[in-house]
């Protein structure tokens, strides 16, 4: 990416966190007299949600990058592995038994689920490898939606079970994903994970690069098929289990982000990865602040359907410019 | 010198036995399914078998030892992303950790050698079809390796591109690389190569000098066609 675009990417980031701390229920105008309270919604409320915000984001962003650099599909996305349904439906045992009261409960739970959709995948794609990159990609695509629709049927028999309405309510509202009333624990829980898992991504960089050239190609450049298929499940696992453990579902983030840069950078899929998690902060960051600023009675937009609302058009405007340019 | 000792692919190769040198270009012929992409992959460590780089097995060697020292350019034209040409032959950089600096210079050689520097900075999407085998072939250069090993690398390519990579994989050779192609227009590997190997269902059928692996009688046998070569050595056509 040039220079420009990292330095104006940068700067919307440097801006936009101080804007979102201000915007709420409450807003916090710096040189008006003060709030009352401001310190603790800054500090206690605020932050940690912008903090969350960025990190969740930037996983999604640079998970995305990679898994459409790994799928050499510009429409994949991170959610495809089944790893994101699994790790709701951890979360959503965690609502529907009642554990979920303690703090750690959830997010454990969530990233429990995340974890078994890596050992799965492991066990039913691992050792593709070595029949090239290509039948791992495969078997490894059939292998995560196999696994994404039994965590959404198993999802649906427990919401389905559920013991009663305010569980019922609490899952489905999960399930929506939002940034709602996290707190530096939450900070605590998602972000070591996120970075570690961005960190791996990232790294695997230059074997997506040789990826471009097609599976033989990747392999004669010295690409190891099951070292990045390694990479590839256990990166997306953090970024996404993280994600999904504290924030549940959200989508779009992964998919748009790394189509909306790709211009930018030389369309290399290890030049794509960094500039998506910053891309993916900043948009997560954007849409939280205008859930907590939309004024919406019966609480606040929810972070997913905040997401679609300013994704599906800015989508669609593309869509179309992109059909105009093939017409 | 790189070496197949009774190499065997479950279904496609049974007991092949080459010895490729350097500094000269060979050809690897068949009819289809006769095991020369296999043989080929097989001699660039892609599919595990009894080869052997000097005197040290291939599947013994690092990933990016083997990827810097034999290049291997598969069989058509697939490019997942909209890579400018610059970028597309830098990927050959990929397996060495080298200074910016030695790589763009071996970048900047490869774009020269293959014409390519007009093209640079040219997405791989607007290139034609013989535009882009130059530029896969400059992405192998790029790595400066010491075998290059292409499967069909004339595919699809009108007479003047054909010639005109011919006409490079023969300096490569002079200048002490080991070329190894999979042809499959017998009169290419005829006045182009210098030695051939000869596949049939898997094994080698004839192997040496063009005149004597691909005389009419080895061609009547593997390919079932009766046939004799025209003209004058290097010039040779083939009717039948």
């Amino acid at each position: 990416m040039a220079l420009r675009w990292w330095i104006m990417l940068c700067t919307a980031l440097i801006v936009a966190v101080p804007l979102s701390l201000l915007a709420g229920a409450v807003w916090i105008a710096p040189f008006a007299p003060p709030v009352r309270n401001a310190l603790p919604i800054l500090f206690e409320l605020r932050a940690p949600r912008a903090v969350l915000a960025l990190v969740i984001g930037g996983g999604l962003g640079a998970g995305g990058a990679a898994m459409q650099g790994y799928l050499r599909n510009p429409l994949a996305d991170p959610g495809l592995f089944g790893i994101a349904p699994l790790a709701a439906l951890g979360a959503v045992l965690a609502l529907a038994s009642g554990v979920a009261g303690d703090g750690w409960a959830l997010p454990a739970c969530a990233l429990a689920g995340a974890m078994v959709a890596m050992a799965l995948l492991a066990l039913i794609a691992g050792g593709a490898g070595a029949g090239g990159i290509g039948r791992a990609i495969t078997l490894f695509t059939l292998a995560g939606m196999m696994l994404a629709s039994l965590a959404g049927a198993l999802t649906s028999l427990v919401i389905s079970l559920s013991p009663n309405p305010f569980a019922l309510s609490e899952i489905v509202t999960w399930l929506m994903g939002s940034l709602e009333n996290r707190s530096w624990h939450d900070v605590l829980i998602a972000a070591p994970p996120t970075l570690i898992g961005i960190v791996l991504l990232a790294r695997g960089g230059p074997a997506l690069d040789a990826l471009t050239l097609g599976d033989a190609a990747a392999r004669s450049l010295g690409v190891e098929p099951a070292r990045l298929q390694a990479r590839m499940v256990i990166g997306l696992g953090l970024v996404v289990g993280a994600g999904v453990a504290v924030a549940g579902i959200i989508g779009f983030v992964g998919l748009i982000v790394p189509h909306v840069l790709r211009p930018l950078t030389d369309h290399r899929p290890g030049a794509l990865i960094v500039p998506s998690a910053l891309g993916g902060a900043l948009l997560v960051l954007v849409a939280d602040s205008l859930c907590r600023a939309w004024p919406l009675t019966g609480g606040e937009l929810r972070l997913g359907i905040a997401l679609s609302l300013i994704g599906s058009p800015f989508f669609l405007a593309l869509l179309l410019r992109l059909r105009r340019g093939i017409a | 010198m790189l070496r197949a000792h009774a190499l065997t692919v479950a279904g496609r190769l049974h007991g092949v036995s080459v010895e490729l040198r350097p500094g000269r270009v060979t050809a690897i012929v068949g009819p289809n399914g006769a095991g020369k992409s296999t043989l080929l992959a097989a001699l660039a460590g892609l599919i595990a078998g009894n080869v052997s780089l000097g005197d040290r097995a291939l599947s013994t060697l690092p990933p990016q030892a083997r990827a810097r020292a034999i290049g291997f350019l598969p069989q058509g034209h697939d490019v997942a992303w909209n890579l400018t040409v610059a970028t597309l032959v830098r990927l050959g950089r990929l397996p060495h950790r080298t200074a910016r600096e030695t790589d763009d210079r071996a970048v900047a050689n490869a774009l020269t050698a293959m014409a390519l520097n007009p093209l640079a900075e040219r997405p791989v999407g607007t290139l034609s079809g013989g535009e882009r085998a130059r530029a896969l072939l400059a992405r192998l250069l790029a790595g400066e390796p010491d075998w290059i090993l292409a499967d069909e690398p004339l595919a699809n390519l009108d007479l003047g591109h054909a010639r005109a990579l011919l006409t490079h994989f023969r300096h490569l050779a002079d200048a002490g690389k080991g070329v190894v192609l999979v042809l499959h227009d017998l009169a290419q590997a005829m006045n182009h190569a210098d030695h051939v190997v000869v596949l049939h269902r898997g094994s080698v059928a004839a192997a040496g000098i063009p005149d004597h692996a691909l005389d009419s009688a080895v061609i009547a046998r593997v390919w079932g066609v009766e046939s004799h070569w025209l003209g004058e050595p290097r010039k040779r056509a083939l009717v039948w």
